[in-house]
């Protein structure tokens, strides 16, 4: 993959995926195969909001390469809580490391901070908008379960916010799959999400009830609806129950169905679901490791001793 | 007889542009696009909601001692898809120029996306793709389909 930086999944292509996955497998098999490149080399994070897996995940990837990482700290113990910009603050922090990832509550904050950097950047989340790296996982995951063709995909829960959603739907158009969108009318997938899904020439339907296509379904992406969304708890209560599975409700399905979610979950998949053959959204997250040592491989640029015999190159 | 009404709203200018066919309403949003504001000190005559037999109704509006560049006519396609741009010498018409839609527009509009990165107090300009029945924001992916005029960012 030979992008500057990774915004949305929007830009990535079935070549760039399967590398990535490709190399995913790789280093899940061997974790040492970069050898010492990265020994040099530090990672910022930059979490505007709260966040476990993604910034672990990519805390370990960075340090399972031989690398290492500075992390911005909490909103609160940053000069972001003094007004300070996200212009200004990744300008600043580029000088200390050789890439940034970044959470931050606003769509389009990451190809904003990308215009002020020279370093690569990758979207661990902005605000309702997308989630790339998170696809790149979703898709090894989808990939070791099920392949990556002639799938029939469903997914379901909150589409409107969940940016999980709209860049794991973007990236699949790259694939020969079906996809079929459950949710509440309220949380229908958004405008600009479906223009792009149309103008891929994607298959989709969409659906208030799972019952009408979870005995299609190869993989169900469940999601959680987000009840701090709704402004009104009573529309909110008209909606959740339909959302959620259990190991019943999977008796309709197909018996290679896989779940997948991209956690943390609430009360979406029963704990009676974990046990069984569908579930592997622990794995799912598990697999955020390898695939995003693999996504830095390609984004930046390992130039520690393995390769520098003169030592004048990696972090700043 | 000279009509004195039909004779304000149609009077020649000596140098300048006159803008026609505007979707009727639309006349102060152009000269917002255009970032006419009147402290230019050039003469500025507006007819909203006239009679036209292509439109129903239209909007003119005619800018005097100035010439609008082609970059300046393409943006009011997003306003005023039908408009005609004429450009005046000495009460002659010396030029039309096409209304043509831009590919993307930088610094005119706002997002209508709250949660936009852009609507945040950041040292960057809005910038918009032109859709085919819109225009849709660069970094939130934001379309706008109806009533562009309201998110000028000139307003």
């Amino acid at each position: 993959m030979r992008h500057d930086h990774l915004l949305s999944a929007g830009q990535l292509t079935r070549e760039d995926i399967e590398a990535v996955l490709d190399r995913a497998a790789e280093l899940d098999a061997d974790p040492g195969a970069v050898g010492d490149r990265y020994a040099d080399t530090l990672l910022a994070l930059c979490f505007f909001e709260p966040s476990t897996r993604t910034k672990m995940s990519f805390d370990t990837a960075m340090k399972r390469l031989g690398g290492d990482t500075v992390d911005m700290g909490t909103v609160e113990s940053s000069s972001v809580k003094k007004g300070e910009s996200l212009a200004d603050t990744v300008r600043v922090i580029e000088g200390y490391a050789d890439g940034i990832v970044l959470r931050h509550p606003s769509e389009g904050a990451a190809k904003l901070a990308s215009q002020f950097v020279d370093v690569p950047v990758v979207n661990a989340g902005d605000g309702a908008g997308q989630h790339p790296s998170q696809t790149l996982l979703d898709l090894y995951t989808m990939r070791e379960r099920a392949g990556l063709d002639d799938l029939t995909v469903g997914i379901m829960g909150d589409l409107k916010y969940g940016r999980t959603v709209h860049s794991l739907a973007s990236a699949l158009t790259n694939f020969d799959a079906r996809m079929h969108f459950v949710s509440p009318e309220s949380l229908r997938l958004p405008r600009g999400v479906q223009f792009d899904l149309h103008d891929a020439g994607a298959r989709l339907r969409e659906h208030t009830d799972l019952d009408e296509v979870l005995g299609e379904l190869d993989v169900l992406y469940v999601t959680r609806i987000q009840r701090e969304r709704f402004p009104d708890e009573n529309e909110y209560q008209k909606v959740a129950g339909q959302y959620q599975i259990d190991a019943a409700t999977l008796e309709a399905a197909k018996d290679d169905l896989t779940v997948m979610h991209p956690l943390p979950r609430v009360d979406e998949i029963a704990p009676d679901v974990d046990t069984t053959e569908y579930a592997a959204y622990f794995a799912q997250a598990h697999n955020g490791v390898p695939v995003r040592m693999a996504l830095l491989d390609g984004l930046l640029d390992g130039n520690g001793a393995g390769d520098d015999a003169a030592g004048d190159g990696g972090a700043r | 007889m000279s009509d004195p009404e039909r004779e304000l709203r149609v009077s020649k200018i000596r140098d300048g542009t006159v803008i026609d066919h505007i979707t009727g309403g639309q006349a102060l949003n152009v000269l917002a696009i255009l970032g006419i504001d009147g402290d230019e000190g050039v003469g500025v005559s507006i007819g909203m909601n006239v009679p036209s037999d292509k439109l129903g109704t239209k909007d003119v509006v005619k800018v005097e001692d100035r010439e609008l560049s082609q970059g300046e006519v393409d943006v009011l396609s997003l306003l005023a898809p039908e408009a005609t741009v004429n450009i005046v010498r000495e009460f002659e018409v010396v030029d039309k120029k096409r209304v043509e839609r831009p590919a993307r527009v930088v610094g005119l509009l706002t997002c209508p996306n709250h949660n936009c990165i852009t609507n945040a107090d950041e040292p960057v300009e809005s910038a918009f793709g032109v859709v085919d029945d819109g225009v849709r924001c660069e970094f939130c992916g934001e379309i706008v389909r109806e009533d562009i005029g309201d998110h000028l960012a000139v307003h």
